[in-house]
């Protein structure tokens, strides 16, 4: 009896663990710090929940107009260091930190910013 | 015309290659002072002095909490057994006291040095080894804090107030010296920083709500302890340091760290020694 019932909650933890993860939003991924950490150096003015943003980079706002070319903002994720060698920021595609799909997730985030 | 033209761009390119080289051996001197001025120059306010509270120099608030700890550390009971196994005789009667140059009193800040017998760099824990080995007694393992460690925490606090004298001198010290440089500027790990992206370029700046502090000044206040409790040898932070970048860490007392403390010190000559100190 106390097996089926141990049985059971594994496979519920299971289940929930997964549906977990594919609810995780681009902002999920974004204020994660073992995933995309963005506030370890970004602030995001617009909300009010990115509490002790860092300072190393710029602010993430007026995404949709500083970057009109979603491919440029998405290329600026995947590996700062191409259009920028002294950028700092670490390469999310390029190292694996974020897999392709994580990233298109940041990058819609982003531009409702 | 066009020889003239081609001439003048050899000479010119020849120039390049000298000036290159010049600064390529512009020497350990020259790349603290660069340092000290890149810092003078970002933090007109900062004086040089205060460098030895690394990023608790940009923080007043956070200082002045350093400052009421201090009157009373959580950590001298650390430093009590330090103390005692610093007093004890080793196997051969003596103690380090007899056995470590001066007393072992105000010597840390020569540490590390090259020795050029044995062609590598000799950190202050390895002289600490040398002596229990010529003993009798079986080395320390170097990042064993419970021994080590704790030895070494008291034993700095002997050289409280000796500036930072860390000398390169001679072709093989220049080469370890180089090595510890490469390490420190070279990029590496998953999330791809150089020790230098955070501690030269972003130092004052803070990560999170974390200040990152400046390289200058960071060698002369170990061991800390973090949190008030937990003994954190500067080897110790190298290693945290790696993870924190996610890349695979070398291990305490390794030529690679060793050649780094060589040139990390170096950047803080000068500088006045403190031991032990709180770091939250």
């Amino acid at each position: 009896m106390r097996k089926r019932a141990s049985i059971i909650t594994g496979v519920l933890a299971t289940l929930l663990a997964a549906s977990a993860f594919a609810a995780e939003t681009g902002k999920d991924i974004a204020f994660n710090r073992s995933k995309g950490n963005c506030l370890a150096c970004h602030a995001m003015p617009t909300l009010p929940d990115a509490e002790q943003p860092g300072e190393s980079g710029p602010p993430l706002i007026a995404m949709q107009a500083r970057f009109p070319d979603k491919a440029v903002l998405r290329a600026k994720i995947w590996d700062a260091t191409a259009s920028n060698p002294q950028s700092f920021m670490p390469p999310m595609g390029k190292h694996q930190v974020l897999t392709e799909g994580e990233i298109d997730k940041v990058v819609e985030f982003l531009y409702g910013l | 015309m066009k020889k003239i033209a081609k001439k003048t761009l050899m000479a010119l390119a020849g120039l390049g290659v000298m000036m290159g080289a010049v600064s390529a051996n512009a020497g350990p001197e020259e790349d603290r002072l660069k340092l000290v001025s890149h810092f003078k120059h970002k933090f007109p306010d900062l004086k040089q002095e205060d460098y030895v509270y690394s990023a608790l120099a940009f923080d007043p608030d956070a200082k002045s909490q350093y400052n009421s700890i201090m009157e009373f550390p959580p950590y001298l009971g650390v430093l009590e057994k330090g103390e005692k196994m610093w007093k004890t005789p080793l196997k051969s009667g003596k103690t380090y006291a007899d056995c470590l140059p001066n007393g072992g009193k105000m010597i840390a800040g020569n540490y590390p040095m090259f020795d050029n017998a044995r062609g590598k760099v000799v950190t202050l824990e390895d002289a600490i080894n040398d002596c229990r080995v010529a003993n009798g007694e079986d080395p320390y393992k170097i990042g064993d804090d419970n021994t080590m460690g704790t030895l070494g925490a008291y034993m700095r606090t002997l050289s409280d107030g000796m500036k930072m004298n860390i000398k390169v001198e001679g072709e093989g010290a220049l080469k370890a010296y180089e090595d510890g440089k490469r390490t420190f500027y070279q990029r590496a790990g998953q999330l791809n920083f150089s020790c230098g992206s955070c501690h030269v370029d972003n130092a004052g700046v803070r990560i999170r709500s974390e200040l990152l502090s400046p390289v200058v000044g960071q060698a002369v206040h170990w061991p800390a302890f973090r949190g008030g409790d937990k003994l954190t040898t500067l080897q110790d932070r190298y290693e945290g340091c790696q993870k924190n970048v996610r890349h695979v860490n070398d291990k305490a007392g390794g030529a690679r760290y060793n050649n780094l403390e060589y040139f990390h010190s170096y950047m803080s000559n000068g500088l006045e020694m403190k031991s032990s100190v709180f770091r939250k």
